[in-house]
């Protein structure tokens, strides 16, 4: 590439600002890669919710419960395949800024529900048989730094006591997005020590239906089959449920994208007054390499490949940050289940500051291309 | 022998024959050159002169071909450029004429090696081959050993034979000089002048320059006087006929 020299020199002629455009692009790739990962925290779980997947609870609120005697009634429906059911716990470990989700689960027919939950069998086998035992997300052992055959005390909440369970295994999401943070233990353990008027009671079912395009009839069956009963029925896709509780935390996706786009609209006009100051500034140099031979197109191809190398280089540098941010750990365990920067947004993110790097360099690019020597000259 | 009555022979190096150019200024026409004719011969030093606006740097820029006339024709060693697209234009330029401007014009976060070599980064030569090319330029304007310092490290006398080795690197068919001294002091004027003469003599150089200074002009083999856009004297003796037009 013998044009390098030229290129390299151009591109480090005024070094401070060369930093500076170089860190607006990084700034604004590093919020757009944090806003990514916060945006995937709260969707992920909507992104990866099964399409078979429905979710019953009580008509009024989440908080209600349902008796488990619904349990065979459901099942009847037709096109209904499997079911499980659980109870929030909501305990406190240690400290109560410690949050993670606490559910008892019905361990038979959870992983046949769940098949996202990867667990050594040896440790499920004995999970299995531990009436105190539980697992737990790999992120939440990770958190604590807990150890299968751990003991882990949780106080409860609305369930008075401390509960002493054995951690029997440390699960893993079959998929990326799957939480992690969710510690899983026996629902007959749970209604062993609630309290008498929580007996015979659950939080919410969930059931797998066997052709996920008759989800609408069989949600219909099922509120039908419930209606004028003093527990009546809610029924939605898992994945509308997971929007809907998404939801609760506001407008997730406009807010990302407003902030994005008003981030990086500001870079465009940022980035395009610098390379057209950049420009401007070499106006009789560009008249020089014309008039010693060099094309129209040489000349705007300089300008323009010199935009793209700062917005790429600044992009990549904002992007490597954001992913190192994420390396780090996650800072809010409580209310963030997953912290990671997806492919996509790295990816996107690069093609945006590509984009933005070629817009805000086209203009200055023409305006080289067409310069005439003999006025550029005249100007100097 | 310089001729500007438009009956030069045909083999001459340069010919211009009835050029003209105009500028629009609002409704104003403003006619720069007016039917102007001259055969230069290879080889051959010329110096114009005239006062500001008469249309000196126009006609340089259009023997250059970094202009384009309202009338008339330019041919360069058989090519007639007038007619010729942007981009031929900007090809014909890389490979017949050698540019040496008053502000030097060298790119500054290039180092003297570095601008010598850019018209040759167009050719095909390779890397080793440039680099003979641009030593042999630099030892020829006597700055062999200025070739890794930057234009801001060299004095206006030395940016200067930095431009003329660019101009001169890629063996071009003749140089068109801007005012070369025209930034300089007397010495390193008369230093500029003595490499140009050099070029002119020893190396077979075609050189066309504009310049007010009249000791430098005397520099060259023949001063041609523009006046209001036409050619009106010439001070070796060569005949000018009223306006330069037959």
């Amino acid at each position: 590439m013998k044009f390098r020299g030229l290129m390299y020199a151009n591109l480090f002629r005024k070094k401070t600002r060369l930093i500076l455009i170089v860190g607006c692009f990084a700034s604004a790739l590093f919020l757009f890669g944090v806003l990514a990962v916060v945006k995937k925290a709260f969707s992920g779980g909507v992104e990866i919710a099964g399409a078979d997947r429905l979710l019953i609870i009580n008509r009024t609120s989440i908080i209600q419960p349902l008796p488990l005697s619904y349990r065979e009634r459901i099942l009847k429906i037709p096109g209904v395949k499997q079911i499980t059911y659980a109870n929030w716990f909501g305990g406190v470990y240690q400290d109560e800024r410690n949050f993670f989700p606490q559910i008892a689960v019905d361990v038979e027919n959870e992983r046949t529900v769940y098949p996202e939950i990867v667990v050594p069998d040896n440790q499920w086998q004995t999970f299995l048989k531990d009436r105190p035992g539980a697992i737990a997300g790999a992120a939440t052992a990770k958190r604590f730094g807990w150890k299968v055959g751990d003991h882990i005390p949780i106080k409860g909440t609305f369930i008075p006591g401390v509960w002493d369970f054995n951690l029997d295994g440390i699960y893993h999401g079959s998929q990326k997005d799957f939480d992690e943070t969710q510690f899983l233990f026996h629902w007959d353990y749970f209604e062993e020590k609630v309290p008498e008027r929580f007996k015979g009671k659950v939080g919410w079912y969930v059931i797998r239906i066997a052709n996920p395009e008759d989800a609408v009839r069989i949600i219909k069956a099922i509120d039908d089959e419930f209606s004028n009963s003093p527990y009546e029925t809610r029924t939605d896709t898992e994945k509308s449920f997971a929007a809907g509780w998404v939801k609760q935390f506001g407008n997730i996706e406009f807010l990302v994208l407003t902030i994005g786009g008003v981030v990086f609209f500001t870079l465009l006009l940022v980035a395009g007054n610098t390379m057209a100051i950049a420009v401007r500034e070499r106006t009789a140099e560009m008249a020089v390499l014309k008039a010693v031979g060099y094309s129209d197109r040489f000349v705007m191809l300089m300008v323009l490949l010199e935009s793209l190398t700062i917005a790429a280089v600044g992009g990549i540098v904002g992007v490597a940050l954001a992913k190192a941010l994420t390396l780090l750990g996650n800072p809010l365990p409580n209310v963030l289940p997953m912290f990671y920067l997806p492919s996509m947004a790295v990816l996107s993110g690069l093609g945006i500051a590509v984009a933005i790097g070629a817009v805000s360099g086209i203009i200055p690019a023409v305006g080289a291309m067409r310069l005439r020597v003999v006025d550029a000259l005249r100007r100097v | 022998m310089v001729r500007v009555d438009g009956r030069g022979q045909s083999s001459s190096l340069i010919q211009v024959r009835g050029l003209d150019k105009k500028y629009q200024r609002g409704s104003e026409e403003i006619h720069v050159l007016q039917g102007l004719n001259l055969d230069v011969e290879k080889g051959e030093f010329i110096a114009f002169m005239g006062p500001s606006g008469s249309g000196k740097t126009t006609l340089l820029n259009l023997l250059g071909g970094l202009d384009v006339p309202s009338a008339g024709t330019v041919t360069v060693a058989g090519d007639e450029i007038t007619h010729m697209s942007r981009s031929v234009l900007t090809q014909w330029r890389a490979r017949h004429v050698g540019f040496v401007f008053q502000m030097y014009n060298l790119i500054p976060v290039l180092t003297a090696y570095q601008n010598v070599e850019l018209p040759l980064l167009l050719t095909k030569l390779s890397k080793t081959q440039r680099r003979e090319h641009v030593e042999t330029a630099l030892n020829v304007v006597g700055l062999p050993d200025r070739m890794h310092h930057y234009p801001r490290q060299l004095s206006g006398g030395q940016e200067q034979r930095v431009a003329i080795a660019r101009a001169i690197v890629s063996d071009p068919t003749f140089l068109l000089c801007d005012e070369p001294t025209g930034d300089l002091d007397r010495k390193s004027a008369d230093e500029i002048m003595n490499l140009i003469e050099e070029l002119v003599k020893q190396h077979g150089k075609t050189v066309l320059m504009v310049t007010h200074d009249p000791v430098v002009a005397q520099r060259a083999g023949t001063t041609l006087h523009l006046e209001k856009g036409a050619l009106v004297g010439s001070t070796r003796g060569e005949e000018v006929t009223a306006g330069g037009r037959r």
